[in-house]
């Protein structure tokens, strides 16, 4: 019991002195997962409400291909991108392994199918409501699909929030293909395996404690916003 | 593309062997407002949506002008009971039915303003289209149809659980769209309303047209016994579902 309390006491007292360590952890994982979360947004929500708007053969396989990719193992995608990204590999050239812009791609491929999925959910059911008056004022496909995205903004939210959890909570893919190089592409999850393994629990939960922290207060915001925006648009 | 004469020759839609329409024959001039009346299950609403191109009748032809085919990319609009309303605002929603025309952002809000001035909602250009009333809602509505210049209007019961006063606005409304030019076809249940706003009178039962009419004759000596009965509100439910 004294030994979880004084594990909890160094950490509270790192995270109280700021140390510069836990810092450049923190930093270096909301740049990753953030880069993440807004490559997925890019690709994600257009990718889920296409596949909601459009009506074309295979629709329904991809449909269930890109809910079957929402539990991908992020083991598997790391693996991928190494063998990818690897000097022997189709984009070796480029020189990105263990560089944070790896991190962002293998954690792009982790997120997209999650918010593809969550977004074509919700888009496909405003499309059903609109899908006849929107053909009448003859929206292009590209137009309906920008619309209900806009539409849905609010409750899109949700998707760029489960990718977020996925992109910060996951170690297996960052692990493979950031390599968990001190201040270069250690971030929380890697870091928070690598102190558990030597020992160093203090660091462990101080970084646990940020990253529960931030999940929370990103929740919080998003609860606030979509709360907010449920009042101002009904 | 001429869009009138409207000609519809025997005009069926039967999904699952179920008769919808069953052989409807209807020509439409270039002016006026028709009503379509009939009990529920008529096929009022399915006969609009046929017009449209959103239901794709089983049978029978729909002549625009000189040409048979599909509905026209341009020219015809239609207006349901419970309109689309975007999650933004009122001058958003107006100007969204201006979204396929290659305007800028800024001359579509421009035309969107002095729409919703026409129809009287300018100073609630900045609310939520959510939060208007049911009866402001359709005049958004009729607002972002009437923007698009149609020649035809279809109107599926946009007064359905209005209030009076609310009702009186979008009549106001309706007449001034057919005052500038615009054709309407409208389906309505409210006798009063039909004989406020209609020059003439389709009456549908079981799928098919049994008068069409001016306003005066359809109420002063309807020719079908279904048309008497259900003026008279006395049209018994076998009689408007014969195949029950």
């Amino acid at each position: 019991m004294s030994s979880l309390t004084t594990t909890v006491s160094d950490a509270l007292s790192l995270l109280a002195t700021f140390d510069h360590a836990v810092a450049e952890i923190v930093a270096l994982s909301l740049q990753v997962s953030g880069g993440a979360v807004a490559l997925g947004t890019l690709i994600g929500l257009p990718l889920g409400a296409c596949i909601a708007v459009g009506r074309f053969p295979g629709k329904n396989v991809l449909s269930v291909l890109i809910n079957g990719m929402m539990g991908l193992p992020s083991v598997v995608v790391g693996v991928v991108v190494y063998l990818l990204l690897s000097r022997s590999g189709p984009f070796g050239g480029f020189g990105l392994l263990y560089t944070p812009l790896a991190m962002i791609v293998a954690q792009t491929l982790l997120v997209v199918p999650l918010m593809a999925a969550i977004t074509r959910q919700v888009v496909e059911d405003v499309w059903q409501r609109y899908a006849e008056e929107l053909q009448l004022m003859r929206f292009s496909w590209w137009d309906s699909v920008t619309t209900l995205l806009y539409d849905c903004r609010h409750s899109l939210l949700v998707a760029v929030l489960a990718g977020l959890g996925r992109a910060m909570s996951e170690v297996g893919a960052v692990m493979i293909v950031g390599g968990n190089i001190d201040r270069a592409t250690r971030v929380m999850t890697t870091a928070i395996a690598l102190e558990t393994s030597k020992g160093d629990l203090a660091l462990a939960i101080a970084l646990g404690m940020v990253l529960i922290v931030i999940i929370l207060a990103l929740n919080a915001l998003a609860f606030a916003l979509r709360h907010w925006a449920m009042r101002r648009y009904g | 593309m001429a869009i009138f004469p409207l000609r519809i020759r025997d005009l069926r839609y039967q999904p699952n062997g179920r008769e919808v329409l069953a052989g409807i024959d209807l020509e439409l001039g270039d002016e006026g407002i028709t009503l379509v009346l009939g009990p529920n299950g008529a096929g009022k609403s399915v006969l609009l949506r046929t017009i449209c191109g959103l239901v794709q009748p089983s049978s029978g032809s729909i002549v625009w002008g000189e040409e048979q085919g599909a509905c026209p990319a341009q020219g015809v609009m239609m207006v349901f009971q419970r309109p689309m309303m975007l999650r933004a605002s009122v001058l958003h929603n107006v100007a969204l039915g201006l979204k396929p025309l290659a305007l800028s952002r800024r001359e579509r809000e421009a035309r969107a303003m002095a729409m919703l001035e026409r129809i009287g909602l300018a100073d609630r250009a900045a609310d939520s289209a959510r939060q208007l009333s049911g009866g402001e809602q359709q005049r958004l509505a009729l607002a972002r149809a009437w923007l698009t210049k149609p020649r035809l209007l279809l109107l599926d019961e946009p007064t359905a659980s209005l209030d009076p006063s609310a009702t009186a606005a979008v009549e106001l409304i309706i007449r001034e769209i057919r005052t500038d030019g615009t054709r309407i076809l409208m389906v309505t249940h409210n006798l009063g309303q039909a004989t406020r706003l209609g020059d003439d009178i389709v009456f549908m039962s079981a799928g098919r047209v049994c008068e069409h009419t001016a306003v005066r004759a359809f109420f002063a000596r309807p020719h079908s016994e279904e048309a008497r009965l259900f003026i008279q509100g006395e049209l018994p439910w076998r009689m408007r579902f014969p195949g029950a």
